[in-house]
């Protein structure tokens, strides 16, 4: 050491002292370092070890994959595209033109749906093989659903952050009592649901007028997020069964629609809650001045708030979408053929007389999962400046 | 009102207010209803309503006819047929007598929850977190007991504690991976950009696809690791008809997707903890594990427990791996109340169905708003006292 004191401080230490002592404060030592890339580098194997093995299992065929483990293509095995071919081949209507008419079969049913109550149009019934539908079903109901949810979930959370509601709590006791007894009247004494419905309907609305005022006490705002939010716990089982009569009873099994609004229910408490949080850390100047000069509350929500919040706004969409995306539970009871969503269809590969052929479900896997992954680089963006994660801290 | 009645005579409004433009005030004014009405009938209609028409088929033997569904009403039948009936089995477990270890269970689990309630009284609780705390420990002393007389007593467990392990023990394992990997990945290594957006993508991944991916890796036959499962005598093993070995692989595939989300929340809070505390602790000379202990897990700890919450709020709804992976077996080893609830249904027994529903809706209600007023909360108030 004494020959040492020309020599700049970082070679001063021994090997010991640079192996578990770090350099500088707020810096790692050398072991640290080197545990903590190791650890973090299994991590990386583990999380990518699956989509690798999914990834070339799709590029395999009936042979390589049931001779034992093949690791690395063209070294271990020659890759083939039987898995993908599987797909698209054996079916008549895997082509353009199927693709074609089944998007002009989409919005040609969007329209017959919303004329049947005036004229009786003919609905089209799909001719595409099963890919293309899932997929063209999985696109159409994940993107509907994800604009009724951003759209109705950000007007009630802006509400929820600037407008004070005061709901009378008797009110909510003479609805609650009152869908109850649609409920009996519908199901016990033969009285349809239309009528059923209505009248408590009618009743509500007239009770709310005439005794809503005696009822003192109110609930707040907090308590209406409360209890958006808090529909998260809601198992999606527990409603499923009525939600299913319900669609049933208005015809509406195996439609798009059904799908839609269910998923977009399903993922309001996430919105609500995210876009509350953005909403509320907003300055009210802003909207105040705006408010002075005479703009209205949806013009100020229009040109104002939603642009400000746009970082925000579009990780929200991105989150909405993917759930939306792999959505299970719910497509499973409501799609018997023609709505089916991609979940709903790899699941049904998973009966074959020979098994699952594993080159075939590899490649319908990626296929489903691509569009989740670049969403899913590209909400990491938005989660690394922080945007999602104001809520959690709450 | 002065309004609409000036707009009835175009011309004389000194505003010069169309029709288009009164409408438009209309709507403003019912603005407040407007913004939140959508999402308040959405919610009422596919998710209070549904509620509690559910009790209507729980409390009811439905049987198909020619004209829709026919209910009977049988009140509780469907929910004793849970406790006591024929559904015991498969929803609770099978039930032999008490061994010595269950019974030693049992007992210091309710000595913990009479000293826990006894120190509730002590301190003065009001009377509704009082029956709060009474809800709470019933129910917790219903699932030890029948966790002493199942597992502990030797026998096969239901669906009831397959639910609970895995959002227990699967939320457990996830919460200390994610922690450490955040806490690694806060700390100034190599990469840390690229780890951060490789270990959030399996979150994003359809669980569908991720039951798929495990069930063809965990493949003792064909798998990748068919060398390593030989190497240890193991070949021939048909882990699926294992059913503790069943339940860890869906706990393994589970924790795949869930730990990123555990790790990106838990790393956003690492890194706001002031960097300044931490230096200060460490030119004080204190270890790693202090600085983590006294000064960074503290800080934490409130966003720690609500992600914990968020994380078991989702665990308790887990149906697409253990029925892609395993399709609930071997038996019901791996069946999650809302699978037990679904394979009901497919069987056309909607009464069951629904009360098994109910009872995941009461047991996650439980737990969940258990652990926010016990946990959560308590962490809460001490980080902003």
């Amino acid at each position: 050491m004494s020959g040492a004191t020309y020599r700049i401080s970082r070679d001063d230490r021994s090997f010991r002292q640079r192996l578990f002592e770090p350099p500088a404060v707020g810096k790692m030592s050398l072991l640290a370092n080197l545990v903590a890339s190791a650890i973090l580098l299994f991590w990386s194997l583990f999380v990518l070890f699956p989509i690798y093995w999914v990834v070339i299992t799709a590029f395999k065929n009936a042979e390589t994959v049931n001779n034992g483990p093949f690791f690395i293509p063209f070294v271990d095995f020659q890759p083939t595209l039987k898995g993908w071919t599987a797909q698209f081949a054996t079916d008549p209507y895997c082509d353009a033109y199927s693709v074609g008419r089944q998007l002009f079969l989409l919005v040609y049913n969007l329209f017959a749906f919303i004329l049947s109550p005036i004229v009786k149009i003919e609905k089209m019934e799909p001719q595409i093989c099963k890919v293309y539908l899932a997929y063209t079903n999985s696109f159409v109901i994940s993107f509907g659903a994800t604009a009724l949810c951003i759209a109705v979930g950000s007007m009630a959370a802006y509400a929820l952050a600037r407008i004070s509601y005061k709901p009378r709590f008797g009110n909510i006791v003479v609805f609650v009592l009152l869908a109850l007894s649609a409920i009996v009247a519908s199901n016990y004494f033969e009285v349809h649901w239309a009528i059923s419905s209505s009248v408590a309907l009618a009743l509500f609305y007239l009770l709310a007028r005439s005794l809503g005022r005696r009822f003192k006490s109110t609930l707040g705002n907090d308590d209406i997020l409360f209890w958006i939010v808090s529909q998260r716990i809601l198992p999606p089982i527990v409603v499923i069964i009525p939600v299913y009569m319900m669609f049933q009873s208005v015809g509406m099994i195996d439609t798009h629609l059904a799908l839609i609004i269910v998923y977009a229910v399903a993922n309001l408490p996430i919105v609500v809650w995210l876009m509350h949080d953005f909403f509320a850390n907003l300055p009210v100047e802003l909207e105040e001045s705006a408010q002075l000069d005479g703009s209205s509350r949806f013009e100020i929500f229009w040109d104002i708030v939603l642009p400000l919040t746009r970082p925000g706004l579009a990780a929200t969409t991105l989150l909405t979408l993917i759930l939306n995306w792999n959505e299970y539970l719910f497509a499973i009871f409501l799609t018997t053929a023609r709505a089916q969503t991609m979940p709903i269809m790899v699941a049904a590969k998973n009966t074959g007389e020979r098994g699952i052929l594993w080159w075939e479900m590899c490649a319908i896997i990626m296929i489903m999962i691509i569009p989740v992954i670049i969403m899913a680089v590209v909400l990491q963006r938005y989660i690394a400046k922080g945007v999602l994660l104001g809520g959690v801290k709450g | 009102m002065s309004n609409g009645t000036t707009v009835s005579q175009p011309g004389i409004t000194p505003a010069g207010l169309s029709w288009g433009e009164s409408w438009g005030e209309w709507f403003d004014r019912h603005s407040r209803t407007f913004f939140i009405a959508p999402a308040v009938t959405l919610v009422l209609l596919f998710a209070i309503f549904p509620t509690f028409y559910t009790i209507v088929f729980a409390i009811s033997h439905v049987r198909f006819s020619a004209t829709g569904l026919k209910f009977r009403t049988v009140w509780f039948e469907n929910f004793a047929a849970q406790f006591t009936g024929n559904e015991q089995v498969h929803f609770l477990g099978r039930f032999t007598s008490m061994s010595i270890a269950g019974s030693v269970f049992s007992l210091v689990t309710a000595g913990a929850l009479l000293w826990w309630l006894y120190r509730a009284v002590v301190k003065g609780a009001t009377w509704i977190g009082l029956a709060g705390r009474l809800i709470s420990a019933a129910m917790a002393m219903f699932i030890a007991l029948l966790f002493a007389a199942t597992l502990l007593s030797g026998n096969q467990w239901g669906t009831l504690l397959n639910t609970l392990f895995y959002v227990v023990v699967g939320c457990s394992i996830q919460f200390v991976i994610g922690l450490m990997l955040a806490f690694l990945c806060s700390q100034p290594v190599i990469g840390k950009n690229f780890f951060r957006v490789l270990f959030f993508i399996p979150l994003m991944i359809t669980p569908l696809g991720v039951g798929y991916a495990f069930k063809m890796i965990l493949d003792v036959t064909k798998g990748p690791f068919k060398p390593f499962w030989q190497l240890v005598g193991l070949g021939n093993w048909a882990w699926s008809t294992d059913a503790w070995a069943a339940r860890w692989f869906v706990i393994l595939g589970d924790s795949w997707q869930w730990i990123p989300f555990i790790f990106i929340v838990l790393l956003a809070a690492l890194e706001n903890v002031p960097k300044d505390h931490v230096e200060a602790a460490q030119v004080d000379g204190a270890s790693g594990f202090q600085i983590f202990r006294e000064i960074t897990w503290p800080q934490i700890l409130p966003v720690a427990a609500t992600v914990m919450l968020i994380r078991m709020i989702e665990a308790f709804k887990i149906v697409d791996l253990p029925n892609i992976m395993t399709a609930g077996g071997p038996g019901i080893a791996t069946e999650s109340m809302t699978l037990h609830s679904v394979f009901l249904w497919r069987a056309n027994d909607m009464g069951d169905s629904a009360a098994v529903a109910y009872l995941l809706l009461i047991l996650t209600v439980v737990v969940c708003s258990s652990f926010f007023n016990y946990v959560v909360l308590k962490r809460l108030r001490r980080a902003r006292a």
